[in-house]
């Protein structure tokens, strides 16, 4: 481990220099047979509405659940068709336009195997890999990393991050690098909005200097923002950070001494109200995400050929519409995988349908695929790990779930 | 207001300490007023034992001996650049490589801080340490409400090297001693004689006064009554700052080119003073020296409107924007009791109940909103860099005050920051988010006095990142 920039020193670089985006090399055991693999994982906070990202727009019972919320391939906009089943939300014309050519792949109905609705433990458990939440200061990617024999053409490579704070799922026990975005992720409506109403049901003189300062009308514009805002966050900040980051990530892993591991986070996506996924803010972060899909695919350049983008959340949403317009913390949801490596072009779902009956708790899209099966899948086909390791250091305890296969061209 | 033990706890953090650290509700919380007192009783209450800060003689000596190198640094570059122009080459011996080419004359860009910014910074940190690691934090945040009552500023010409040594030979030194023992330390430090112009005031009729044009300068004796003392409005006129001015002539430093051993140091330079008697708010004081100063100091230290203005500035402070009279009442007579013995008026404070019973309804200043987060996620910045930023974006510039009435007291002037407060919030959040579990630092720092809407907001937020931010942002983090 000659690279150490973050054990002892790590919170003193995180408070000195605002970190972020962390990296890892990749040891060479899988470039041995010729291929230099690259894999960025992309972690969204707030667990993603799965259904709002991809609609099972075939499903007869979709459009009762959802109402006027409910993509279509007729709406307004036209949902983007992927299949005959499930249709990709119209803010991503570009994931869209690489699933058309083989380079994306859906996964529907999965999850992670926590199965209870706090934040903090989900995401502990989608980037720990452990099968329950508890203390965990290591996460799946750094360990598959850590445990590839170093190989025989270069030393090993430290892994990559990039984002406010490394992702635990990048954190461990081989080396991580990371970087600090030039411009600061904005502060997210998001937390603006939670702010308010903290404040309307606390503390009115807070309430009012808040709305004062920051501008109450800019919030609640929150669907069609120009950005032209300097305080809360606009459309066009998101999109600007978003693609940055990821840009500057793929910079990274495409250079030929570069690292071949990344991951970084992006936040917002807990939408219990006025989630917008057609025009308003859910619609704005798909954009930004489609956007930096985008930039990962131009920063690539001809590594893109050998890369994965694996895109997954905590958990997924309430399958209806609450009372306020938008949905609160599920279950079962997307993972949206992209990259010139994969055999794409089709969205991997044993679908558990959306009748009442058949929702997990009555509430939630019911999960049918384990998300570390499609994990340890890319994994052992893409970096070479192998089974014993994925099922036992990787992801503990998870013999059972047996790798995906299929999801690579070669594999 | 019965308030459970862990609440009353977390009340005395919050109102009268620098915010809960892991376990320190639990720790006070069979006593809070115990744990209060307990840290006026101390070995070495209120001081600093750092040995690598300087006194301020020897840190206005070290600046000052920076400033003339800085200046005959520049002066010997100019002339080699006019000797180089002409003849194209260097006749500058050199000192240590005869052979070595002549450096070219290039001119050092952004050097870095200079000396007094560097002792400057080094006494921040220092400070900012102390109230880390402070238990509750009482008597730090003692030693700040001193500190900007008897403020001086680090903008003013040479005070930025001395106004750390000056807030711990000053305000540490007698923070739990007698108010006349500060108010003397105070008005006769250099960094207060620099900042309110009375090292060069000088008296009329003195030997100096005769010899040139420049004067009196009132500006040190009008603070003294009107903000350090008396309070504004009181018993003085005019007539008297103008005399009291006169009496405090000749309260200068030495001066440095005189004497490098003890340049910088205070002392009373008679050459400056205003001779003969003064009458200072009906009384009359001999001229005797310096001695006619102390003599003032210390009546003004007794007075009974001095007692009531520092009684209700501390009330105001620590309790209430508009301090229950009752309590200003009752520290003011402490005060005359016990001839202004600062401990005791501070645990007449501690006793009362009305400063227990007041809602928390005061917003926390900057500074301690600011060491609240870091005490509450358990971060020590090894570079105190972003923790002085925050400070001055919030508009509380670390001894650096706009004005002689230093920091107010009262609550509405911070509420514009909120803004601002949101996004250091923000930020900070995101930078410890992964070293602070926002369920845990909310256990430790807020439970006892959340809202259930705070409770939620926290626990819901979407990320660790987030809760934390909301938990820095929430009412009940922010008042006191």
């Amino acid at each position: 481990m000659t690279f150490n920039l973050h054990a002892a020193t790590r919170r003193e670089l995180l408070i000195a220099s605002g970190t972020l985006f962390a990296w890892a090399y990749l040891p060479k055991v899988a470039r041995a047979e010729g291929r230099d693999p690259r894999l960025l994982v992309i972690v969204l906070r707030g667990a993603l509405d799965g259904l709002a990202a991809v609609a099972p727009v075939g499903d007869p019972d979709w459009l009762a659940l959802r109402g006027d919320k409910a993509l279509a391939l007729d709406g307004k906009p036209p949902a983007l068709p992927l299949d005959s089943f499930f249709a990709l939300n119209p803010a991503m014309p570009n994931l869209h336009r690489l699933y058309k050519s083989g380079a994306a792949t859906i996964v529907h109905a999965t999850a992670t195997p926590y199965r209870e609705r706090s934040h903090f433990d989900g995401q502990d458990v989608l980037e720990s890999g452990l099968a329950k939440p508890g203390a965990a200061d290591t996460g799946w990617l750094n360990r598959a990393l850590a445990s590839l024999q170093p190989g025989d053409r270069a030393g090993s490579r430290d892994a990559f991050a990039i984002g406010p704070i490394a992702p635990l799922v990048v954190r461990g026990p081989a080396p991580v690098l990371s970087w600090t975005p030039r411009r600061l992720p904005p502060t997210g409506d998001d937390t603006v909005m939670r702010l308010m109403e903290l404040y309307h049901h606390t503390d009115p003189i807070l309430a009012r200097v808040l709305e004062e300062r920051m501008g109450l009308a800019t919030i609640a514009r929150a669907g069609g923002m120009d950005g032209e805002q300097p305080q809360a966050a606009g459309a066009g900040q998101v999109r600007a950070y978003f693609a940055e980051s990821a840009g500057t990530a793929a910079k990274f892993l495409a250079r030929a001494d570069g690292p071949r591991i990344g991951a970084l986070a992006f936040d917002g996506w807990d939408t219990h109200a006025a989630e917008g996924a057609m025009s308003g803010r859910l619609a704005i972060l798909l954009g930004a995400l489609d956007g930096a899909i985008a930039a990962i695919e131009t920063e690539m350049k001809d590594a893109w050929r050998e890369t994965v983008v694996a895109i997954v959340t905590e958990f997924g949403r309430t399958a209806r519409i609450n009372g306020t317009d938008g949905t609160d913390h599920g279950t079962a949801t997307v993972a949206l995988i992209a990259g010139g490596a994969l055999k794409g072009d089709r969205v991997v779902a044993d679908w558990p349908g959306l009748k009442l009956a058949k929702l997990h708790d009555g509430r939630d899209l019911k999960p049918t695929t384990d998300l570390r099966a499609v994990l340890k899948g890319l994994l052992k086909d893409h970096l070479r790990v192998d089974d014993a390791v994925l099922a036992t250091k990787v992801f503990p305890d998870s013999a059972a779930v047996k790798p995906m296969t299929g999801l690579l061209q070669q594999a | 207001m019965a308030l459970d033990p862990k609440a009353q706890a977390a009340l005395a953090l919050y109102r009268f300490g620098l915010g809960p650290r892991a376990g320190s509700i639990a720790g006070i919380a069979s006593d809070p007023r115990g744990a209060l007192l307990a840290e006026l009783d101390g070995a070495g209450a209120g001081r600093i034992g750092n040995a690598d800060l300087l006194t301020s003689g020897t840190a206005a000596r070290v600046a000052f001996a920076f400033q003339q190198a800085q200046r005959a640094a520049r002066q010997a570059e100019r002339a080699a650049q006019q000797a180089a122009a002409p003849s194209g080459g260097a006749s500058l011996p050199q000192m240590n490589d005869q052979s070595a080419p002549p450096p070219a004359p290039v001119p050092v860009r952004n050097p870095g801080p200079g000396m007094p910014q560097q002792i400057y910074l080094a006494e921040a940190k220092a400070r900012i340490q102390a109230a880390l690691g402070a238990e509750v934090g009482f008597l730090e945040r003692l030693v700040w409400f001193w500190s900007n009552h008897f403020c001086v500023s680090a903008d003013k010409g040479n005070v930025r090297q001395i106004c750390g040594a000056y807030e711990r030979e000053v305000i540490r030194a007698n923070v739990l001693g007698r108010f006349s023992d500060m108010l003397l330390a105070a008005e006769s430090h250099p960094a207060m004689l620099i900042y309110l112009d009375n090292a060069r005031s000088i008296g009329p009729d003195s030997i100096a006064g005769l010899r040139q044009k420049r004067g009196l300068n009132e500006n040190l004796a009008r603070e003294i009554l009107e903000l350090h003392t008396l309070g504004v409005r009181t018993v003085y006129t005019q007539e008297d700052v103008t005399r009291f001015a006169n009496v405090i002539t000749g309260w200068t430093f030495v001066p440095f080119r005189q004497d490098p051993v003890r340049g910088g140091e205070f002392e009373f330079n008679p050459r400056m003073h205003q001779p003969g008697a003064q009458t200072v708010i009906g009384r009359s004081y001999p001229d005797a020296g310096m001695q006619q100063g102390r003599d003032v100091l210390a009546a003004l230290a007794r007075h009974p409107a001095t007692a009531k203005h520092v009684a209700a500035k501390l009330a105001r402070h620590f309790v209430a924007d508009e301090p229950p009279p009752a309590l200003v009442e009752r520290l003011a007579k402490r005060f005359l009791a016990t001839q202004g013995d600062l401990k005791e008026v501070t645990k007449a404070l501690v006793a009362a109940p009305e400063a227990w019973e007041a809602p928390r309804a005061k917003l926390k200043r900057p500074g301690e909103w600011v060491v609240g987060m870091l005490r509450a996620a358990g971060i020590t910045p090894p570079d105190i860099g972003p923790v002085m930023q925050a400070h001055n974006l919030l508009g509380e510039p670390l001894w650096r005050p706009s004005a002689p009435k230093g920091f107010a007291d009262e609550s509405a002037p911070w509420l514009d920051g909120l803004a601002q407060r949101l996004d250091i919030a923000n930020q900070f959040a995101r930078r410890v988010g992964a070293e602070a579990d926002p369920r845990e630092v909310f256990e430790q720092a807020l439970a006892p006095l959340a809202s259930s809407e705070t409770r939620q907001a926290v626990l819901r937020a979407e990320s660790r990142p987030q809760a934390l931010a909301l938990l820095f942002m929430a009412p009940e983090f922010q008042r006191r």
